[in-house]
């Protein structure tokens, strides 16, 4: 196989392995507030104590992977998206200490400041992921020299805006259905309405994303004009969102969980997709784009890579599924939690 | 405007490495403290060692957490801030990168949630293996990242395609990329400066218990493995670290002449310390043994050393913070080998944990760790200047072109204030679940039970055994 592609993909692997993961700890913490008790709160953020670390190193990972393989799109990426990806990084250091430091101490304000902290540094992470996924959707100015030639303002558009928003919704949804897994009793029915409002505002907004990407995007579409089976995955999607309702009417959140999971994945590819075999589409020549070709490493520096992925993959998923496993089941506080 | 954001972008970048340094260091070095301690439980059921391990790795989580949380940061800031950096060395220096991100940080993420979380959901054996499990993956960590950087000390294994800016280097050779001439002597001496950092974090705790008559029989207890750890690493640090010596003497010169002052190429003098003077090309206020630089590096004291004369005015790095870092270094190197082997020797005589002011000096000598960890990054790293790739690429040609200085500035005050704040937070944090001590002599803490109750019951046992030195015996 080309190696191009193939780190084009896995690539995507990835980005879908951290969307799915790191999308249920950012929905949790994006719905932190909504419980009151101290106790609740604190079941909701130990729901992902020991998860979220593992599952933010699929970000990490991205970034090593994408600099290794990809760096001129790594290169021109961020340093391009400059401020959003300082405040994203300055989110992501607030989530992480503001569940270290929430449950060390007793005094109200301070655990009610951090829990502030915490809903919204998750919910600014997810935003701007989506508003960089947006930007990248769209075309970023690109000059001939690869660089970024638009300033902050470019890149607050009213679609990577919407893009923002719908990121938002997607993991305020996975994140609950993955609460009312971890969570019983009354905290549980609770969070069983939050499934059903999340999911009310994660469709409408779907339908508007995918409307407002088919009426100002139609380059989104081309991909599908030369490779007709990707409407499979279109038609997967859809399926996968409509059995969400579904499993939670029927009370099957696993299934639930599992839909909304699979929805993550076909959104992750359908972009993907449609940006193939680009990497970041230059708004202002389409020859100056950066291509899984041009932006990319050489052939020796991919091969090498591929058994570094081909060595480490499978002990990077026996060690998830092995984390997984153990802390199975509903979130109980004991003296090790936060 | 250029010169603006090549001095705010270094500005950040020494900024945000030297605070994430505060961590990672720490939790390799705790790390293998916690597993000598969880080993001893395992091998002798004595359940001081399982109180002592619980402890660390509650202590281990706080570090590690911030050491994760920061070290995203640099992660991106190759890419926010050297873009053209990144396009140069992508080729090379990304693979170590995703290496360590394969087979380092998922190996350290997923154990670190059974060392900390999993204590009553697997068994002994099960949460020893994850504990060994985290420190590998913290020097493993270590490996990947210190071969990058030694990879731009001491390039190899690539060769440059393209010319202009569009040149970039390209990998021709993975392993001698991976075993560059610095990457081994660089690898050991970073992590024996961790286990000496571990090492005297857990003496300057334990100390300080012991001075406080509370926790005494599981704090000696601490404080031996601790003293083991970091006497055997002092020694070895002096080892490596002269080793290093001689191949930057070799592979960079010019940043040896600039560690010590050395300005003409010719026999050389070892200064023990001294004020370097570029303009009039000499070292002020110092002392000097004569010839010892030579006789240190070619084994004779008339052999001439390479001095910054042989080097053009703009490939000689800056003088006074490289030769000022690396001898703070040495000195505290010194030290901590004279204070580990007097220490070590009142061990073994049975008298040192009566030696009140010795005690003392180990509190408080964990500063010393910690500035030698860091001047240490400092020497290697400006003396590299001018070049971010020794020889190949100058630090000031590598910025990111899309970026502006107002943009540099806005973020580094950010990252100020907040790094300010969350190390205030964080030596709170440390200081409240050191007063709070392991949980040795008092029934588990019920899961919703006051940290702050806990700690008054804590200060009261202090003060009852301050007055009444046999109440120790209980403890433990």
């Amino acid at each position: 196989m080309d190696l191009n592609i193939f780190w084009f993909i896995l690539m995507g692997v990835l980005l879908t392995g951290y969307a799915i993961l790191d999308g249920f700890d950012l929905g949790v913490g994006i719905m932190h507030l909504f419980v009151k008790k101290d106790e609740e709160r604190r079941l909701l953020m130990n729901s992902i104590g020991p998860l979220w670390d593992g599952n933010e190193v699929w970000l990490v990972t991205f970034g090593g992977a994408l600099f290794a393989a990809f760096p001129h799109a790594y290169a021109t990426a961020f340093s391009g998206f400059y401020l959003p990806f300082m405040f994203l990084l300055f989110a992501l250091i607030f989530r992480a200490v503001s569940m270290e430091f929430r449950s060390k101490q007793e005094m109200k304000w301070w655990r009610r400041s951090w829990d502030v902290s915490f809903t919204v540094a998750s919910t600014l992470a997810t935003f701007l992921f989506g508003v960089a996924v947006g930007n990248m959707m769209k075309g970023l100015p690109i000059g001939a020299d690869m660089e970024y030639q638009g300033g902050l303002l470019n890149l607050l558009g009213p679609f990577p805006l919407l893009i923002g928003v719908f990121a938002v919704a997607t993991f305020a949804m996975h994140g609950s259905i993955y609460l009312y897994l971890k969570t019983e009793g009354d905290l549980q029915k609770r969070i069983h309405r939050w499934m059903w409002t999340t999911f009310g505002i994660f469709l409408v907004l779907y339908i508007f994303t995918t409307m407002a990407t088919l009426v100002s995007l139609p380059s989104a579409v081309t991909n599908f004009r030369e490779v007709p089976w990707a409407w499979v995955v279109v038609v997967l999607n859809v399926l996968a969102i409509a059995n969400i309702p579904r499993a939670i009417y029927l009370g099957k959140p696993g299934y639930a969980f599992i839909s909304s999971a699979a929805t993550i994945a076909a959104l992750t590819f359908l972009f993907g997709f449609s940006l193939f075999p680009n990497m970041i589409v230059s708004s202002l020549d389409p020859a100056y784009s950066l291509t899984i070709y041009n932006a990319a490493s050489s052939q020796k520096t991919l091969g090498i890579m591929r058994w570094i992925a081909v060595l480490g993959m499978p002990f990077v998923l026996s060690y998830t599924i092995a984390i997984y496993w153990i802390f199975r089941g509903k979130t109980q506080l004991g003296k090790f939690s936060y | 405007m250029d010169l603006d954001v090549l001095f705010l972008s270094r500005f950040q970048f020494a900024l945000t490495i030297m605070f994430h340094y505060l961590f990672p260091p720490l939790s390799i070095g705790l790390g293998v403290i916690m597993v000598i301690t969880e080993g001893m439980f395992l091998k002798t059921k004595n359940r001081q060692y399982e109180v002592m391990a619980r402890f660390w790795t509650k202590i281990f989580a706080v570090v590690f957490a911030m050491g994760v949380a920061t070290g995203i940061v640099m992660e991106f800031e190759f890419g926010t801030n050297w873009a053209t950096y990144s396009r140069y060395v992508g080729d090379v220096f990304g693979s170590p990168l995703a290496a360590e991100g394969v087979f380092a940080f998922f190996l350290e993420s997923g154990f670190l949630a059974v060392l900390v979380f999993g204590w009553d959901r697997v068994g002994p054996k099960m949460h020893f293996f994850s504990t060994v499990m985290v420190a590998l993956g913290s020097m493993f960590s270590a490996v990947w990242i210190v071969v990058a950087n030694s990879w731009q000390q001491t390039p190899a294994g690539f060769h440059i395609v393209g010319d202009g800016m569009m040149a970039r280097a390209e990998i021709t050779d993975f392993w001698a990329m991976v075993f560059n001439p610095s990457s081994v002597d660089r690898l050991t001496h970073t992590l024996i400066g961790a286990f000496i950092l571990g090492g005297f974090f857990v003496m300057s705790i334990t100390a300080w218990y012991i001075l406080h008559r509370r926790h005494v029989e599981v704090s000696k207890q601490s404080f031996s493995i601790a003293l083991v750890v970091a006497t055997i690493a002092s020694l070895a640090a002096l080892f490596t670290g002269h080793h290093q010596a001689n191949t930057v003497s070799e592979t960079q010169p010019a940043k040896l002449a600039a560690f010590e002052g050395h300005f003409e190429t010719g026999p050389a003098d070892l200064w023990l310390f001294g004020i370097p003077d570029a303009e009039a090309q000499k070292v002020h206020m110092g002392i000097a043994i004569p010839g010892g630089l030579s006789f240190l590096v070619h084994g004779d004291f008339n052999a001439p050393v390479t001095g910054l004369d042989a080097f053009p005015e703009d490939e000689r790095p800056p003088l006074q913070i490289p030769f000022q870092a690396y001898h703070i270094m040495i000195a505290l190197g010194m030290y901590f080998i004279g204070i580990t082997l007097l220490a070590a020797f009142f061990r073994w005589r049975g008298t040192l944990f009566d030696k009140r002011w010795l005690l003392w000096v180990f509190v408080f000598s964990i500063i010393g760790p910690y500035i030698a960890n860091q001047a240490g990054w400092i020497a290697a790293e400006v003396g590299r200047q001018p070049w971010i790739v020794y020889g190949l690429l100058r630090t000031s040609d590598a910025l990111s072109k899309a970026v502006s200085a107002e943009e540099v500035l806005t973020s580094i005050i950010l990252f100020t204030i907040i790094y300010l704040f969350l190390f205030a937070i964080w030596l709170y944090i440390m200081n409240e679940k050191i007063k709070h001590g392991p949980e040795d002599d008092v029934a588990p803490a019920t899961a919703t039970g006051g940290l702050l109750d806990t700690v008054g019951e804590r200060a009261g046992a202090g003060g009852a055994s301050l007055t009444n030195p046999h109440e120790d015996g209980k403890e433990g």
